[in-house]
């Protein structure tokens, strides 16, 4: 793929991870985030988060499926940032107005309340990833290291999911859907690599990686 | 003349007394608007009936002349506070037989079955008794009562309910002195209701108040709102209010009413001991597990001026305090 490529088909990525935010501002104006305004932003946020983090993961199985869809991997930065823009945005909305700004009160929810504990402990495991995310960052550290800290994008999106189930009602089902696309997701790594090891008639997986 | 008529309905320091419903005020609008495009006509048949004539142009609408209902005023009424839309009040809606999202019930309690209807009271009462719901809707004059209504989940509305205390019902079956609780069973048929499995409650939902949380004036057995029968996703055709607790205490479409020696079984209690209690009373000084009641978010307002203090007993302290006193409503939340 050229650079030109790249860069044309990134208009439309940038304009489609924009679009959750610029609705939001515009229904923010217009007074048309229904009943309970604030439950619809801070849910629409974390959704944005939660499933940007999802499709940012799915990436690299993709990719597996054929070599012509390698080009897809210039993609995954830009959908992990965006992940952590709508995180941020979410853990914005809670303390802002949730929590009115009071350290006191963010205090007493994170070491009190479970899901709010896990939720900020997704958040948080983001921040360095999106510190690093850039090409000096991951000179800096070395492929191999880069890597293993990436890692932990599994665990903070792991924790998203906890903190979706852990703050419905117990007893309602609403993320299942999200949680079986995540085992999916999960599952097709090991799959795909099977999947290689199989068609190249080699029973020892030496090309794991 | 007939615009300026009808941007008075619109303001919010009316006497509750004189408020429009809000579909019949949309069909005022309406019929305005044809009125405007078919000259007199249309003016004087507003002067001749214009609930009959706007259900006439538009018979699609789901509020109709012929189900409003007719009230007197309460001295039990809230004041002081702005109403909740009746759009909010029947399109944000907690009935999880219709669907978890509460936008589900607006659209698939449409099925319910509302006649005939019965509620049948048994149990420790000297006369057990099966009522119509025709019957129920005379045994005593219809108030309009605004009540604060508080949900669990931290939202609130303002609501004019109509109905009159349950104590009138009570009173006619003559309940016994052994009769310490009342129990509350909604309407459950699994191929109306298939949403049901939505969440992991076990129907038919239950309710339960003590007696005399039951037969405190407050308590309000509820057949209307905004001048209008009830609509199906809020527990149409009878249900219970109890504005001091949390929403789900005031259990829809009753069909059932039980007297017992000991406390029901209720249905969120059931689910989550630790998060619903029993007396489940509004108490900004009782967290809910995963978030402080002490802030509540107004229904209906911009994100920003959402924010309202949750008050003891919902505001009602002065009417039902005394119920609670030298109780721990820490261990009794």
């Amino acid at each position: 793929m050229t650079k030109k490529t790249r860069i044309l088909l990134k208009i439309p990525v940038w304009l489609a991870c924009l679009t959750p935010w610029a609705l939001l501002v515009s229904n923010s104006l217009t007074s048309q985030l229904g009943p309970d305004p604030t439950k619809s932003l801070i849910h629409s946020t974390g959704t944005a988060a939660l499933y940007l983090l999802m499709i940012s993961l799915a990436i690299t199985p993709l990719r597996r499926l054929s070599p012509r869809l390698s080009w897809l991997i210039h993609f995954r930065r830009l959908l992990g940032l965006f992940a952590f823009f709508y995180g941020s945005l979410h853990l914005l909305c809670y303390v802002s107005l949730y929590a009115y700004f009071n350290p006191a009160t963010v205090f007493t929810d994170v070491f009190k309340r479970k899901f709010i504990f896990v939720g900020m402990a997704a958040w948080a495991l983001l921040v360095p990833l999106a510190i690093t995310s850039t090409t000096g960052w991951i000179r800096r550290l070395g492929g191999k290291r880069w890597n293993l800290l990436h890692k932990l994008v599994y665990l903070s999106v792991t924790l998203g999911l906890i903190h979706y189930w852990w703050q419905v009602k117990r007893g309602v089902l609403s993320p299942l859907p999200e949680t079986i696309a995540l085992t999916l997701i999960f599952l097709a790594r090991p799959l795909t690599t099977f999947w290689a090891n199989h068609r190249r008639n080699n029973p020892l997986p030496s090309s794991q990686s | 003349m007939l615009i300026r008529k009808h941007n008075l309905l619109d303001g919010s320091a009316i006497p509750t007394s004189e408020i429009t419903p809000q579909a019949k005020y949309e069909q005022y609008k309406r019929l305005s608007r044809r009125g405007l495009l078919t000259g007199a006509g249309a003016v004087a048949a507003t002067a001749l009936g214009a609930d009959r004539i706007a259900d006439l142009l538009a018979p699609s609408n789901r509020v109709h002349a012929s189900t409003k209902l007719e009230t007197v005023k309460s001295p039990l009424t809230t004041t002081g506070e702005q109403l909740t839309t009746l759009q909010d009040v029947t399109h944000y809606n907690n009935f999880y037989e219709f669907g978890v999202d509460k936008s589900q019930p607006a659209q698939n309690a449409g099925t319910l079955p509302t006649r005939p209807w019965t509620i049948k009271v048994s149990g420790l009462v000297k006369a057990p008794k099966t009522f119509d719901i025709d019957t129920l809707l005379k045994l005593h004059p219809l108030e309009e009562r605004v009540y604060r209504h508080r949900c669990v989940e931290r939202w609130s509305m303002v609501i004019p309910w109509v109905g009159y205390s349950l104590s009138e019902l009570t009173k006619q079956c003559e309940p016994l002195a052994t009769a310490k609780y009342v129990q509350f069973l909604s309407y459950f048929d699994p191929k109306v209701e298939k949403w049901w499995s939505e969440s992991g409650i076990r129907w038919p939902y239950s309710e339960g108040l003590r007696m005399d949380e039951a037969m405190n004036p407050l308590t309000l057995l509820t057949f209307g709102l905004y001048g209008d029968i009830l609509p199906n996703q809020n527990g149409a055709p009878v249900r219970l209010t109890v504005p001091w607790k949390y929403g789900y205490k005031s259990a829809k479409s009753i069909v059932a009413i039980k007297f017992l020696s000991s406390q029901p079984p209720t249905s969120w209690n059931d689910q989550a001991p630790d998060e619903y209690g029993f007396y489940s009373n509004v108490n900004p000084n009782h967290d809910h597990p995963r978030w402080s009641q002490k802030y509540e978010r107004r229904i209906g307002q911009a994100f920003y001026a959402q924010q309202r203090t949750t008050l003891m007993f919902n505001g009602y302290t002065d009417q039902v305090g005394s119920l609670y006193s030298g109780m721990d409503l820490n261990r009794y939340y």
